[in-house]
């Protein structure tokens, strides 16, 4: 027995020694820290893996080119499962790490973002979502530390209405539109902008909820071809895309008339639902396709040079790997704009990055310069706006890839915003936030 | 009216798609006593396989041969490996270990075949039986008709084979005492490794038409939460109970979800839709209530 | 030598019946405590506190509910994960509902909220056993996590069912340091697991267990199951809605329904298995165990592989992680189905009579 327990003591001063030799070991000064809470297996790491592999490339890539003015990207991934008390987890392990010279942080979960708002500010980090998470943060007077970028489940619906009334000749008055949506936060972020746009434009709005995981619909299709509605606009997310598309075939709903979000449109959502998702559209910040001539180069460069993140290079092009790339892309303008005017050539502190982020300005010239013209939109952010566009796109799927199917659409501000603002006042007064005064800041 | 037999139709098809994840448990319940929490796991594993193996070009039928070896593989290997050291432990640690056997599942299938979502095209489109649509303006899927074809084949299958061969008898035998079938020669390890092999078997099928239904990735494994309401249902040791159990659950999920939810929100006022995740158990539960050992379980007689 | 008892005499009933008779044991959690409660707060980093030692304590909390039911009444349970779900929104109701509601008391009525639920949930108990029943939890699982997506009144109409709690202060002392937040939770978390430790000695206790082993019996001796099965899932339920509240409060900060999910309540399900079914130090064990040996996986793994070389993608890194997280639970199960608080044991056995054997 006691032999035992000298091996259990063995072990474990092995262990320990592990341990001890992954802590955090010193790195250069010159290098901007980005921790990325990503995950690359359980119910979602296919959509993960394109993501955070696109992330990675362009930070490898943008190394490549010798930086930013100079200085060097760095990062760490740790895996998070798509659950958020590992998120937070994560988070608070690199935390120690960005504290010098973070760059903006992306976790691509609604769930751990809404986990990580109070934290990073409280810690004075700044997280970024794009697309995601909490969508109020928009009142960049409430949330300084958050930046929901480009857009926002809610502005994205509204550009969904606006493309379906110009696609009617300008009018929904009388039609029937049905959404169906994966019944969690995420699904249910959208219901109030789609019934605010109803109510301007006389639509009916359907709502019909689908329980996690979403691997059947029967019922929710089925009460779909009772109700006849003009389109369907669908929020959903993992398996229940594939699963929608293959029920809207089995009764003989017209993908044409069925429009995902932007989380219901990548490859991954349509390839498994084969011939049905003919058709289908949706709504996406960023293109897809090597056409762009930054992934192009990104190929060329870094996995002409091995230094790659994907395994499987075929994902290359895919939605979700540009909108990494994008991600990355509006990151690295954000460090770009803080050191024009904090020092060119050096690492930014949390501060500096902040103010970048809220100061990001880039216009479709600059998108030129970067070789991703197309690639996402115009963005432009301030205190109060920290989205900063509002522009998606739609595309659809044509049985082999996605093709854009219009220009960048913009969502109406004026309905929108007020409601994020609203939900902003409330959040500031259940949490004791006095927000800052944005005439106040440059 | 009419719409209420679509419904209950389009119900009672899905229901036999839980059935055939809930014959995994009973199968494997039955002969070992194991509540074998991996099933869902074992689903995602087959499909994965089924469609690794196709993508290295091989046919569907020797894909599907090549994936039941796998299966066959894994099952003894389980036996050997995990059972076979736990023997005459309480059923919970047999339970938690198949928990494990499922985490161990999840990591390594997508190491061995990548975890991308795919395809799984077995020639069979999911599309409205056009004739019936024209007359009855009805919706039956083709699909669907033949996976309930499927799954009563391999119902008709497995019967016939625990009734009637010599290793089915064994397996019986097996069920009712282990110690009594030790005692008479019967190898209770083979016996075991068999039976996960046959589970394996099922799995494979219900991964085949789950996967070219909605894509095979890692989403499979919660088919397993489909099957559990089943499974309480129809009893933990009942073949014949998994596929009623199945039929029902499918049906009155179905129909609940089509008309509970407008009651509901005539009460409360609001949206009440997506009750699919909480009805069959709730139903299962309150029907557990009248009947503990489920639709055709055993009674369980106590004694002190 | 260290862990004998001998020479200690019990001259008083009082002095026999305390929670720990031995000595070594009364020495021992004292040195805990103390270390716990003075040694940790100075020394511990913010990770440790915000990602180690708040959320260990939290899920042992959780465990040690799941524990009284499954490990001491034997009745077992998949829907913990749900309970801790009430809590947590019963007590943020509390909060931003009643105006100068204190936190303490919010987070008991919490609980009890948790136990009402409990009990509700555990009348099926009284008619189906085993799997059965461990399969009827689930509905509390799902319908609990259900409610709290569609009613938008408990979520205080936020548009996503999203809540986002208030600060936490008490008589005007503000939780806002990691340090402060972790000394809360232990304070709570000490008391509920010493309370528990004696409920287990009780009449109560010894009810519980003489249902779980044998629960025809137990009736025939003449303990009222309904009551003993009932008081169960209710006590279980508050230590899980208790755990739920300061997961929202101390933890997390923002929670949505949709994280109180199956998979937490199969985590909080492997702490206690893992740990030791049916004992209070197992529920501890168990979830420092659980929350503890991903994160060793997570920094060990990389850094192995780039030891020796191998050229691992990051996706490879996270499949091989989950296989030896499944491996080394089976491999517990097999050397050791009782669990780490056996493994405890079986040392106390060997210190009482080392170094001298014979």
């Amino acid at each position: 027995m006691i032999k035992k327990f000298k091996q259990i003591a063995i072990a474990t001063s092995v262990a320990a020694a592990c341990f001890s030799a992954a802590l955090p070991s010193a790195y250069a000064a010159e290098e901007q820290f980005f921790m990325l809470p990503s995950y690359r297996v359980g119910p979602y790491g296919a959509n993960g893996q394109s993501f955070y592999g696109g992330f990675i490339d362009y930070l490898t890539y943008v190394n490549m080119k010798g930086g930013m003015n100079g200085v060097q990207n760095a990062w760490e991934e740790c895996e998070t499962e798509y659950n958020t008390a590992k998120g937070v987890e994560c988070y608070e392990r690199l935390k120690s790490k960005a504290k010098a010279f973070p760059g903006p942080i992306h976790t691509m979960s609604t769930g751990i973002s809404y986990a990580l708002v109070d934290k990073t500010a409280a810690d004075k980090l700044p997280l970024a979502m794009q697309g995601y998470g909490l969508t109020s943060a928009v009142d960049g007077s409430v949330f300084p530390w958050a930046f929901p970028l480009v857009t926002t489940y809610q502005m994205q619906a509204s550009a969904i209405i606006k493309f379906l009334k110009d696609k009617n000749g300008g009018s929904l008055a009388g039609k029937k539109i049905v959404f169906l949506y994966h019944d969690s936060a995420y699904g249910k972020e959208p219901i109030l902008a789609l019934e605010a746009e109803g109510r301007l434009n006389k639509y009916e709005l359907v709502q019909i909820p689908v329980a996690h995981p979403g691997n059947e619909q029967g019922a929710q299709w089925q009460r779909i071809r009772q109700e006849k509605p003009d389109y369907v606009i669908m929020w959903g997310w993992g398996v229940m895309n594939m699963t929608a598309i293959k029920t809207a075939q089995k009764m003989g709903f017209p993908r044409d008339r069925m429009i995902g979000s932007w989380w219901a449109g990548s490859e991954e959502d349509v390839i498994p639902a084969g011939d049905a998702a003919k058709g289908y559209m949706s709504a996406t910040w960023n293109v897809a396709g090597k056409g762009v001539p930054l992934i192009a180069d990104i190929e060329k460069t870094v996995y002409g040079a091995g230094k790659g993140n994907m395994k499987d290079t075929s994902k290359l092009g895919t939605i979700l790997y540009n909108r990494g790339v994008s991600a990355a892309v509006l990151s690295v303008e954000a460090l770009l704009t803080a050191q024009a005017k904090y020092g060119k050539g050096k690492a930014m502190n949390a501060e500096q990055v902040r103010w970048g982020l809220e100061n990001l300005n880039i216009t479709e010239a600059r998108l030129k310069e970067l070789g991703a013209t197309g690639l996402l939109p115009d963005v432009k952010t301030s205190c109060s706006n920290h989205e900063g566009s509002g522009k998606v796109k739609m595309q659809q799927w044509d049985g082999s890839k996605w093709t854009p199917l219009t220009d960048w659409i913009e969502g109406n501000k004026t309905l929108i915003h007020p409601l994020f603002q609203a939900d902003a006042a409330k959040y500031a007064k259940e949490k004791g936030i006095t927000p800052r005064d944005c005439s106040k800041e440059k | 009216m009419q719409f209420f037999f679509e419904v209950l139709i389009g119900g009672l098809l899905s229901g036999v798609m839980y059935s055939l994840v809930a014959l995994g448990f009973v199968l494997i319940f039955k002969a070992s006593g194991v509540f074998n929490f991996a099933q869902g796991a074992m689903v995602f594993f087959a499909a994965l396989s089924l469609v690794g193996f196709m993508e290295h070009g091989a046919p569907l039928w020797l894909a599907f041969i090549l994936a039941f070896v796998v299966m066959t593989l894994f099952g003894i290997a389980t036996e050997k490996f995990v059972l076979r050291k736990m023997v005459n432990q309480p059923p919970i640690a047999l339970f938690m270990a198949t928990i494990g056997l499922s985490f161990f599942i999840d990591g390594f299938a997508p190491l061995l075949w990548g975890n991308e979502v795919r395809a799984l095209d077995i020639g069979l489109v999911d599309e409205p039986i056009p004739w019936i649509l024209d007359n009855w303006n009805m919706v039956i899927s083709k699909f669907d008709l033949f996976a309930a074809g499927l799954a009563l084949a391999l119902v008709a299958l497995l019967a016939l084979f625990f009734q009637y061969t010599r290793i089915g008898r064994a397996l019986r035998a097996v069920a009712d005492d282990h110690q009594a079938a030790l005692s008479i020669g019967i190898p209770l390890q083979h016996i075991w490794a068999l039976v996960w092999a046959v589970a394996g078997f099922v799995a494979l099928v219900a991964g085949m038409l789950w996967g070219s239904r909605n894509g095979v990735q890692f989403a499979l494994t919660f088919t397993a939460l489909k099957a559990l309401p089943v499974l309480i249902l129809g009893g933990f040791t009942s073949v014949p109970g998994a596929i009623v159990g199945g039929l029902i659950i499918g049906a009155s999920e179905k129909l609940a979800e089509i008309y509970i939810p407008p009651v509901m929100a005539g009460w409360f006022g609001g949206n009440f839709g997506g009750i699919e995740g909480w009805f069959p158990y709730v139903m299962a539960l309150l029907f557990l209530l009248v009947r503990p050992e489920g639709l055709f379980g055993e009674k369980h007689i106590d004694r002190v | 030598m260290f862990y004998r008892e001998t020479g200690q005499f019990k001259t008083s009933y009082a002095a026999d019946q305390q929670i720990f008779p031995i000595r070594q044991d009364r020495i021992g959690i004292v040195l805990l405590l103390a270390f716990a409660f003075l040694a940790l707060p100075l020394f511990a980093s913010n990770y440790w506190f915000n990602a180690i030692l708040i959320p260990f304590l939290i899920f042992a909390l959780a465990a040690l509910g799941l524990n009284i039911l499954t490990g001491y009444a034997g009745q077992l349970s998949l829907g913990s994960a749900a309970f801790m779900a009430v809590g947590a929104y019963a007590a943020y109701n509390f909060q931003v509902r009643v105006d100068g509601m204190p936190v303490l008391l919010s987070f008991i009525l919490a609980g009890m909220t948790a136990a009402g639920v409990g009990i509700l949930f555990g009348l099926p108990s009284l008619r189906i056993k085993g799997f059965y029943l461990a399969v009827a939890t689930l509905a509390a699982q799902f319908f609990i996590v259900w409610c709290l997506t569609k009613f938008p009144y408990l979520s205080n109409n936020s548009s996503s069912g999203v809540i986002s709690v208030p600060n936490v202060e008490i008589l005007g002392f503000k939780f806002d340091t990691p340090q402060s937040r972790y000394l809360l939770v232990l304070t709570i978390v000490s008391v509920l697991a010493l309370l528990a430790k004696n409920m287990v000695r009780s009449t109560t206790g010894r009810a519980w267990m003489a249902v779980r082993d044998m629960d025809v019996a137990a009736e025939v001796i003449g303990i009222r199951l309904m009551r003993t099965k009932l008081l169960a899932f209710a006590v279980s339920s508050f230590y899980c809605g208790v755990a739920g509240a300061l997961y929202a409060f101390c933890y997390l900060g923002s929670v949505e329904p949709d994280g109180f999910s199956l998979d937490l309540s199969f985590k909080i399900l492997f702490m206690i298995i893992v740990g030791g079914v049916g004992s209070i130090l197992g529920s501890f064990l168990g979830a420092a165990f659980i929350l503890l040996l991903p994160i060793f996986l997570d920094i060990a793994l990389p850094a192995l592989s780039e030891l020796l070389g191998l050229p691992f993608g990051s996706a490879t890194v996270s499949h091989i992680q989950l296989m030896i997280f499944g491996a080394l639970i089976m491999f517990f199960l097999i050397v050791e189905p009782h669990g780490l608080a056996r493994l405890w044991q079986i040392g106390k056995e060997k210190l009482r009579l080392w170094p001298f054997p014979h």
